[in-house]
Order: structure tokens, then C-alpha cells, then sequence
């Protein structure tokens, strides 16, 4: 007894220094399989991450309240201060949104007799999720926020995050409590956009800096600086014309756009759960239809059972 | 029989320490503190546990609990899974392969080494995100990130030594 444990004292140090080397050697391995398995995007990797997402999505949320409490204090003691300034400042903006509200109540107006004339109806159902964020940006190499709703509240893969200033984002992962929303500025969002007053087409690509890059628009498109950005719907997973942005910067091969949303502010986001009425109806009647006929298929079959059953009786 | 079972459980829980904190202050580091422009450059908390538990207590550090903590960091940041790891493996044998240099270490020279350390793994984790999304990523929230981590070192040190005593004497 004595002996054999003797023996394995000594061979311990080099069986130890091997068997350190040789565990870095498949954890190492493992992790590069993981980031190879993570870059195919395969559904596996995307389930457990999800799952971890929602796991931790009720203890972020407990932490998150009373962060948000004391911010929320700092802020209304800051605001405090400015009272008289910000509502002197308010009155004006407020005199000048009811102008804006009469032009745009006019403008809607038209605008309906116009599609009226047009027999334009294409204008798609919206329904908004409100979520909580309850995730930061994690690091350096990400932009992408946690939010407190899953599938559980209609949250889908690809639905448009808002604040009240603009698009943030859209939905990436879903889980049944928690969302990821990966931000316009992320290096892997792309968004088809239409920027300025002649909405030529482009593409709002990100690449995790505060100020995503517009790409692939056609080579004589005048873009100056102060034009707006909006969504063009292209790809059909956005509403067309929400505000993105206004381009900032223009740059021999490289146009920059300052996104409406305060990043540092992000409290709640609004989903936006948005269908085009007509191919969701057309599905829905594919599928009543597909069941009416299995029903009627189905009922066909009983009578005929049935009739075997009542032929099989008498000879039992 | 009793008592040493409670013990037991008792020195179990105790040990799982370093880990535990570990995974606490990953999630804490993600709560939306909402102060400006704070969230892109966060300091990596878990660089600095792993790093400090492998020179303090590397048992209580294991290399599984390592890989475990930064798969567990990819997947709540969102970052791209297996990069995590792969840093924190390196700063893990780093430090294991210069173990005996470490234990007579002062803990200005401590800091120092991790600054180099910390260089190298916000170096493979940007080298590895580049690679995959065949860019060149930004570097300068990297860079910060990382500056911030070497500011905030000296605090989780104390942390650490003091929840080291309280727990694991």
C-alpha cells in the first residue's frame, strides 16, 4: 500500500506537467471547435444560448431595477435644476409641433385619398412589444443589448427595435423570456435604408464603431452631410420609413451616419411586430384550406371504417 | 458522521469561491448601469479573476472552470462563442508555466505582468474576431476596454485577498 502510493508520488510531477499540457492542449482544441460550430451559425449553439439567455434573464432583471431607480433619481435631480430652461425651451418646440401636427394631419389626409385613388392597400398590420433592457453591451467586440421578452410575448427573429428617437436594432435571438437585439452599430447588422430627400438605396452596415457605414449605393448618388436615414423595407423584415440616422460625414469611399438613438440611454426598447397582411392571409388560407381538406379526407375515411367495422361485426 | 459531513459540504462550498465570484461578477458587468458610453469598453472582470486565482489558488481555479467561465462570458455577451475561452485558456497557462516566479512576486510586479498578459489576450481576442468576420475590427474599444481593465486590477485584487481570507483562509 505503501509502496504503490510511494510510486505515484514520484511519478506525480512529470504525469502532472503532461497531463496539464495535454488538458490545455483539448480545451484549447475545444474552444476553436466552438468558434468554429458558433461561425456556422448552427441552430444547436444557438438554442443554448438561448437558453443561458433566458436562465439569467430574471436575475439581470432584479439587478437591473434598482440601478435603474438610482439612475432615474440623478436624472430628476438634474432635471430639477433645468426646469425653468427646459420648459421655456418645450413651449417653443410645442408651438412649433402643432404647425407640424396641422401640416401633418393635412398631409395624412391626402395622403389617404391618394391611396384611395390608387387602391394602394398594402399598408401592413404593426403591433409593438415594449421590453425592458435588462443586458448591457457586453465589451468590446459586441454591440448588442439583452431585453426582458421572449416568444412568450410575441418577440420573433428579426423584428425592428425602437426608441422614441429611432431604430436601435433588431431582434437576433429569442428565447422564451429574453431577446438579443443586435444594434445597427454591431459589425454583423446590415440594414437596407433609403437616405435623403431623392431616397437612394443603400445599406446601413455597422462595424461596432458609434458610427455605422453606408454601403453599396450607386456610384452618381449625391449624399450630403445632414441628409436623413430611414429604413427602406427592402427584405421585408422592417416597417419602410423609420428613422435611423443622418449621414454626418462624407468621405472619399466612406460615408458615416449618426444614429438618432442615445446609446447610453437605452432603457426600453419597442419591438415592432409587423406583417404584411396579404401573405399572411394568403398563408392562413393555404393552411384552413389544407385542413379542411385533411377534415374532409379524414371524414371520407370514417364512413368507410365504419362500414368495415359494421361488415366485420355480423361474421364475429 | 454528521459534523464531517457538514464540513465537507461545507469546504465544497468554500472552494467553489473563486469560480462563483468569477461567474457573479460576469453577470454584474452586465447590468445596464447607464452611464455614457461605459457599456462598449466594461472591464473584462473575468480576465482579471482567472488571472489572479491561477497565481493564488490555481487548484481552485481549474482549467475546465476556466473554459466553462469563458464559453459562459461569450454566450451572455453575445460575443462570438469560443473567443472568451481561448483567451482566458492562454492567461491561464501563462501564468501556470511561470508559476514558480509568481509566488515570490510583489504586487507592483503582479500588475505589470498582467498588463502584458491582458495586452495578449485583448490581442487573440480582436485577432480572432477579425479573422472570422474577415475585418478589420475597430480597435480602439479594445484598446480602452483593456486600459480600463488594467485601472480597475488593483480594486478586484483587494476584493479578491479579502474574500480569499473570509472564505478560504
Amino acid at each position: 500500500m505503501n509502496k504503490r502510493s510511494g510510486n505515484v508520488l514520484g511519478l506525480a510531477t512529470p504525469l502532472r506537467a503532461w497531463a496539464q499540457r495535454s488538458a490545455f492542449i483539448v480545451f484549447f482544441a475545444l474552444a476553436i471547435v466552438l468558434l468554429i460550430l458558433g461561425r456556422a451559425d448552427t441552430p444547436a449553439v444557438e438554442r443554448v444560448r438561448t437558453a443561458v439567455n433566458d436562465a439569467v434573464a430574471p436575475i439581470l432583471e432584479l439587478a437591473t431595477s434598482p440601478v435603474a431607480t438610482v439612475s432615474d433619481a440623478i436624472v430628476n435631480a438634474r432635471e430639477l435644476m433645468e426646469v425653468r430652461a427646459t420648459n421655456e425651451a418645450l413651449r417653443q418646440e410645442n408651438e412649433r409641433l402643432l404647425q407640424w401636427r396641422a401640416a401633418a394631419q393635412r398631409l395624412e389626409d391626402e395622403n389617404r385619398l391618394l391611396r384611395d385613388l390608387n387602391e394602394l392597400t398594402i399598408e401592413p398590420r404593426t403591433r409593438y412589444i415594449t421590453a425592458r433592457v435588462i443586458g448591457d453591451q457586453g465589451g468590446a467586440f459586441v454591440r448588442s443589448v439583452l431585453v426582458s421578452a421572449g416568444t412568450r410575448d410575441g418577440v420573433a427573429k428579426g423584428q425592428a427595435a425602437l426608441t422614441g428617437k429611432g431604430l436601435a436594432g433588431r431582434v437576433a435571438e429569442t428565447g422564451r423570456r429574453a431577446a438579443r437585439i443586435l444594434l445597427v452599430t454591431d459589425m454583423n447588422s446590415r440594414v437596407p435604408v433609403l437616405v435623403g430627400q431623392s431616397r437612394d438605396r443603400a445599406v446601413l452596415a455597422g462595424d461596432n464603431s458609434p458610427m455605422p457605414e453606408l454601403l453599396y449605393f450607386s456610384p452618381g448618388v449625391q449624399i450630403r452631410v445632414g441628409d436623413r436615414v430611414v429604413t427602406s423595407g427592402h427584405g421585408g423584415a422592417f416597417p419602410s420609413g423609420l428613422p435611423i440616422g443622418v449621414v454626418t460625414e462624407v468621405r472619399e469611399n466612406e460615408v458615416r451616419v449618426e444614429p438618432y438613438v442615445d446609446w447610453s440611454h437605452l432603457e426600453f426598447l419597442r419591438l415592432v411586430d409587423y406583417e404584411l397582411p396579404r401573405i399572411l392571409t394568403s398563408a392562413e388560407d393555404g393552411l384552413a384550406k389544407a385542413g379542411v381538406q385533411a377534415k374532409e379526407a379524414a371524414e371520407a375515411k370514417t364512413p368507410a371504417a365504419d362500414a368495415g367495422k359494421a361488415v366485420m361485426e355480423p361474421t364475429r | 458522521m454528521k459534523l464531517s459531513l457538514w464540513q465537507r459540504l461545507d469546504a465544497i462550498a468554500r472552494s467553489m469561491f473563486p469560480v462563483t465570484a468569477t461567474l457573479l461578477l460576469i453577470l454584474a458587468s452586465m447590468v445596464p448601469l447607464r452611464i455614457p458610453d461605459l457599456a462598449p469598453i466594461i472591464p473584462s472582470l473575468s480576465l482579471i479573476a482567472v488571472y489572479y486565482w491561477t497565481i493564488h489558488r490555481p487548484d481552485l481555479m481549474p482549467i475546465w472552470a476556466v473554459f466553462a467561465i469563458g464559453v459562459t462570458q461569450d454566450l451572455l455577451s453575445g460575443a462570438m462563442l469560443g473567443v472568451g475561452s481561448i483567451a482566458l485558456l492562454l492567461v491561464r497557462h501563462l501564468v501556470i508555466s511561470q508559476a514558480r516566479f509568481f509566488t515570490s512576486a510583489s504586487f507592483v510586479v503582479i500588475w505589470s505582468i498582467f498588463a502584458l498578459v491582458a495586452v495578449l489576450a485583448f490581442f487573440v481576442m480582436w485577432l480572432l474576431t477579425s479573422l472570422s468576420t474577415a475585418t478589420l475590427v475597430e480597435h480602439r474599444p479594445a484598446t480602452f476596454q483593456y486600459l480600463m481593465t488594467l485601472a480597475v486590477y488593483p480594486g478586484f485584487t483587494w476584493l479578491f485577498v479579502h474574500g480569499q481570507r473570509l472564505f478560504l483562509r
